[in-house]
């Protein structure tokens, strides 16, 4: 069995975003990068099915962007991952959802991958659209939003979250593509010994003008902070002072302090 | 403008975000046709050419064929947008009906912002305007964002539909219901939720203490939940439950649409939180910029004195 996963490096969410000179995206600099969340469910799935077959299935990590990608990768490797790829882009950013799923069909597109796993969606654009738009590019079945996954004989039981607590449970023959979805397992902390291992695994470079061909098909025409509805008040200082003046607050605007 | 809305409905029952469809469009001022896997009876009660596939031919969700679907409806009608809701059925199958059109997608739109489409990013502390770049485009609207105004008594004029594409891969089982509840938040007057930022398991103690020197209720955000510190029922947002307390105390919680769009009716929103910044920011009444294990029994301890 031959596993793809797709990960995408994100800015900690926590930080401090600021819109770039052109206006259309946020500063990338001064940011602390990471794994996109919901890719980190998608490679401990990828690692537990690998172990549930014995450990023969090889599992290729890829990501698509700067070279600073690469520590990404590498957390992948040192999790379970056998090899990564790097599609080379500095301006990955600028791509939109159906340039990148392309960018990754393009290059699925010749090496009979039985499962892809990706993220639901990422933590900075939230579209929820790349994992599902490579299962139809390369026409391979497709279950979005898991939270659940079972493999057995060439068939993958999923089970994806609804809204309010529903879950609808999907059998899905190879090759399959899921996106998984926070609480699908819990994602291992790499051990040192599997981080030593990692830098000796292989990581290939592939140059982005080598596997894209399409336009985007939207565009960014203006990046801004949100406008601020106003009226809040922003308490802060000494913590008993702060403590009181909420109190007051909540005395005189709510009903529920009697 | 022609807009295709492309409704919901789960185990013989229309979903409402059908309706925030019809909302969405009319501020769009596009001219509306609709298309429902369902039953004539489930139709969404406005006005309109609805398009209509049996339900027990079809299945509840087969994404291959409820693909076809909207695309016989979508060359019946040729319109400028296919608008799906931002749902567990939207974002699976827009995708699909994008990329087999090869048009562009917009997803989970919050606002219209003179006549451009904007969508949030990075979990809400930035704001982005798209534009697709083709004639056409899918889209898919973020649940809560529009709220449909209208009285829900027109009658849509039903054209029945038929695919000759007639099995799907991917095979449906079947539902598995939510978790019995241990927590009804739905009554609750007031509730004071963790989020991740308590830290660990053992913290969300200090957050129930707080609840209860309240008196009211625990509730949490997801990633609490996802990690067993508390149970299912706990949980605030989309995927949780819907809330409206006259208090909400939202403990170490960033704000994500998800989050936000199951509180944000509170009446009254308290935010404690490290980070000024942090998107909760927006719809809290008060915002407390501090650290919230240190908070939380300070505030606790007053209340009980008080
Ligand atoms: C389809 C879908 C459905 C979802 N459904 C839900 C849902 O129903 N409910 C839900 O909540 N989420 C849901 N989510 C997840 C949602 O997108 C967010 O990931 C989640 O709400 C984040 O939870 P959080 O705010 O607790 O954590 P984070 O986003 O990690 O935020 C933690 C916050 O704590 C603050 N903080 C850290 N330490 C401290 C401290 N010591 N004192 C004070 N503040 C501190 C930080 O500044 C930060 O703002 C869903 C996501 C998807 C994709």
């Amino acid at each position: 069995m031959n596993i793809l996963v797709c990960i995408k490096q994100v800015p900690d969410m926590e930080s401090r975003f600021k819109v770039n000179g052109t206006g259309d995206w946020y500063d990338e600099a001064d940011l602390a990068y990471r794994m996109n969340e919901y890719d980190e469910y998608a490679v401990e799935q990828a690692v537990q099915l690998k172990e549930q077959l014995g450990n023969q299935p090889e599992i290729t990590v890829l990501s698509i962007g700067a070279d600073r990608v690469g520590e990404a990768l590498k957390k992948a490797l040192a999790m379970g991952c056998d090899k990564a790829v790097q599609v080379q882009d500095n301006d990955s950013a600028r791509k939109d959802p159906w340039q990148i799923a392309n960018i990754i069909a393009a290059f699925a597109s010749d090496k009979n991958f039985d499962v892809i796993f990706t993220g639901m969606q990422s933590q900075d654009r939230g579209s929820a659209q790349v994992g599902v738009t490579v299962a139809e590019i390369l026409g391979h079945n497709c279950a979005s939003t898991l939270v659940g996954f079972e493999y057995a004989d060439g068939v993958v039981t999923a089970k994806r979250e609804l809204e309010g607590g529903v879950k609808s449970v999907v059998k899905v023959p190879v090759p399959a593509l899921v996106t998984c979805q926070l609480g699908l397992n819990v994602p291992r902390y790499p051990t040192l010994p599997n981080i030593m291992k990692a830098k000796k695994k292989e990581l290939q470079l592939v140059p982005v003008s080598s596997l894209l061909k399409e336009e985007a098909a939207t565009g960014t025409a203006k990046l801004y902070p949100p406008v601020k509805s106003g009226g809040g008040i922003v308490l802060e200082g000494d913590l008993g002072d702060v403590a009181d003046r909420l109190l007051g607050i909540l005395k005189e605007k709510t009903t529920v302090m009697k | 403008m022609k807009a295709l809305l492309v409704c919901e409905q789960r185990e013989g029952k229309l979903l409402d975000t059908s309706y925030e469809l019809v909302a969405f469009a009319e501020r769009l001022g596009a001219e509306v046709s609709l298309v429902l896997v369902g039953k004539q009876a489930q139709a969404p009660q406005v006005a309109g050419k609805l398009y209509l596939a049996d339900v027990d031919k079809y299945g509840e969700y087969s994404p291959e064929l409820h693909k076809h679907i909207v695309l016989a409806a979508a060359l019946k009608e040729n319109p400028d947008y296919i608008i799906f809701p931002h749902s567990s059925y939207g974002w699976d199958l827009a995708p699909r009906v994008a990329a087999t059109l090869r048009v562009g997608q917009v997803s989970e739109i919050v606002n219209i912002v003179d006549g451009q489409l904007e969508v949030s990013l990075c979990n809400g502390k930035l704001r982005r305007t798209v534009s697709p770049k083709g004639a056409r485009a899918v889209l898919t609207v973020q649940a809560g964002a529009f709220n449909y105004a209208g009285q829900k008594s027109g009658a849509p004029q039903v054209e029945e539909i038929e695919i000759s594409q007639g099995s799907s891969a991917l095979q449906f089982v079947g539902y598995e219901p939510a978790e019995k509840k241990e927590v009804d938040l739905g009554r609750a007057e007031i509730i004071v939720s963790a989020g991740r930022g308590v830290g660990k398991k053992e913290n969300v103690g200090v957050i129930a203490d707080l609840a209860k020197a309240f008196g009211g209720e625990l509730g949490a955000s997801r990633p609490v939940v996802d990690a067993g510190w508390v149970g299912h029922s706990h949980q605030v947002g989309t995927t949780g439950q819907t809330v409206s307390p006259k208090l909400y105390v939202a403990c170490g919680i960033s704000g994500a649409i998800q989050h936000l769009a199951g509180m944000k009716k509170s009446d009254f929103i308290v935010a404690i939180n490290k980070d000024k910044d942090a998107p909760i920011s927006e719809a809290a009444d008060v915002m407390v910029v501090a650290d919230v294990l240190q908070l939380a029994p300070v505030l606790a301890e007053k209340l009980r004195a008080a």
